[in-house]
């Protein structure tokens, strides 16, 4: 009980730490996502590489796990739900990033495409700039026909959600959707949209990258927060019960060696 | 023109990095240096390694800016900055050890194949000098 409550609380300070990283980090990301959302509204009919299938059947899936266990679900979940998106492991390459999800895929007989798991420790902005390199590289040398990432969305404190996310092609239908105001704007490119695409693209999937990271981070501790809390409380129930019947075993004991003495003695006289 | 003053925000993968009104603002895009008053285009490019000028009513902020895009919308301008950095952070020394590197390996004539990525190091190394001192 001891060990769960410290983890817990170390992983509650973690936890925090994690959380202000996330928050501090937010505005890039949605600055990034609005502005890529308007341009591809403006360029809806180009046919650029990023946006366009290339008919490979085989997936990139860069997989955020955690390197430690105890952390109940959390892990079990990104697996989990890789699976419920029929992401299979015949025409899977996993481009993994913790230790726990290394594993588990590998048992399931996913094919290991790279193993970056001291990434997640500490996730630097220049990690995703190579995980982002190395992926684009693949699909646009034909390897892979989709990129996705599978990671765990944090909520909040009790509750993540694992989520896979389809980063290339880019689902122009989806993002258009949500730009259409956006798309109201003339907005003029310097260079053209299409070359501007080829810049911006990579920084969006980097951006993208880098947010599963943290935002995994944020939802480890979370879990481990929970999963250890849930241990102490079970400890707590089981001492519970445990000195409870050691007690009663105890009376009995004693309460029979009290009879049999008393029996003893009655029938010395 | 300077009276009309604009909103202003830097932000980076890790933090906001400023955030404010100025009247005038410089740096450099792929396409060339730049300047914005108010009132400018919607327009949106890419950044190249350059200084920043932030033009406020006070005085004149300077930064590094490395990397990453800008969009210009008539009020307002929002720059995406994958590397930026304030005088104080740069850290002369290393900066001058790349600008080393990277024109020694421009001065090789064999490897091509790395030469855009040098020159961009070589520059980046060139802003960091220019600010640090």
């Amino acid at each position: 009980m001891q060990i769960t409550k410290a983890m817990k609380l170390v992983s509650t300070v973690k936890l925090q730490h994690a959380k202000q990283k996330a928050e501090s980090t937010k505005p890039y990301f949605n600055m990034m996502y609005s502005t890529v959302c308007s341009i591809l509204a403006k360029t809806s009919n180009i046919t650029h590489p990023y946006l366009v299938e290339n008919g490979n059947p085989k997936k990139m899936v860069i997989t955020i796990t955690s390197n430690k266990g105890l952390a109940g679900g959390y892990n079990n979940n990104v697996i989990k739900e890789m699976a419920a998106q029929g992401l299979k492991a015949e025409d899977c390459e996993i481009y993994a990033i913790g230790r726990k999800g290394y594993e588990a895929l590998g048992r399931k007989g996913y094919h290991i495409f790279k193993n970056e798991s001291d990434i997640i420790n500490e996730p630097l902005y220049s990690d995703a700039i190579n995980v982002s390199k190395e992926v684009l590289k693949q699909y646009v040398d034909g390897e892979v026909g989709e990129i996705y990432l599978a990671y765990t969305e944090f909520k909040n404190t009790v509750s993540q959600i694992p989520h896979v996310m389809k980063l290339l092609p880019i689902d122009v239908s989806a993002l258009e959707a949500q730009a259409e105001d956006a798309a109201k704007t003339l907005m003029e490119y310097e260079p053209e949209a299409e070359e501007a695409l080829n810049e911006i693209v990579p920084k969006y999937m980097t951006s993208l990258i880098f947010g599963g990271f943290i935002e995994a981070v944020a939802s480890e501790n979370g879990a481990r927060m929970q999963a250890m809390d849930n241990a102490t409380n079970n400890a707590e129930e089981m001492i519970a019960d445990l000195s409870l019947k050691y007690n009663r075993a105890r009376q009995n004991s004693i309460t029979q060696e009290l009879t049999e003495i008393v029996a003893g003695a009655s029938a010395i006289e | 023109m300077a009276d009309k003053t604009f909103q202003v925000k830097v932000v980076a993968p890790e933090r906001t990095f400023y955030e404010g009104e100025a009247g005038f603002i410089e740096f450099n895009t792929t396409e060339g240096q730049v300047g914005i008053y108010a009132k400018h285009v919607p327009t949106t490019s890419i950044i190249a390694p350059g200084v920043l000028r932030i033009h406020e009513a006070e005085g004149v902020k300077e930064a590094a800016l490395l990397s990453g895009f800008v969009e210009v919308l008539q009020d307002s301008i929002t720059i995406l900055a994958e590397s930026v950095e304030w005088p104080d952070e740069i850290d002369a020394n290393r900066a001058k050890e790349a600008k080393i590197r990277a024109e020694r390996r421009l001065n090789k004539e064999e490897n091509d194949i790395d030469f855009d990525r040098a020159e961009l190091a070589l520059k980046r190394a060139i802003v960091r000098l220019l600010l640090a001192r």
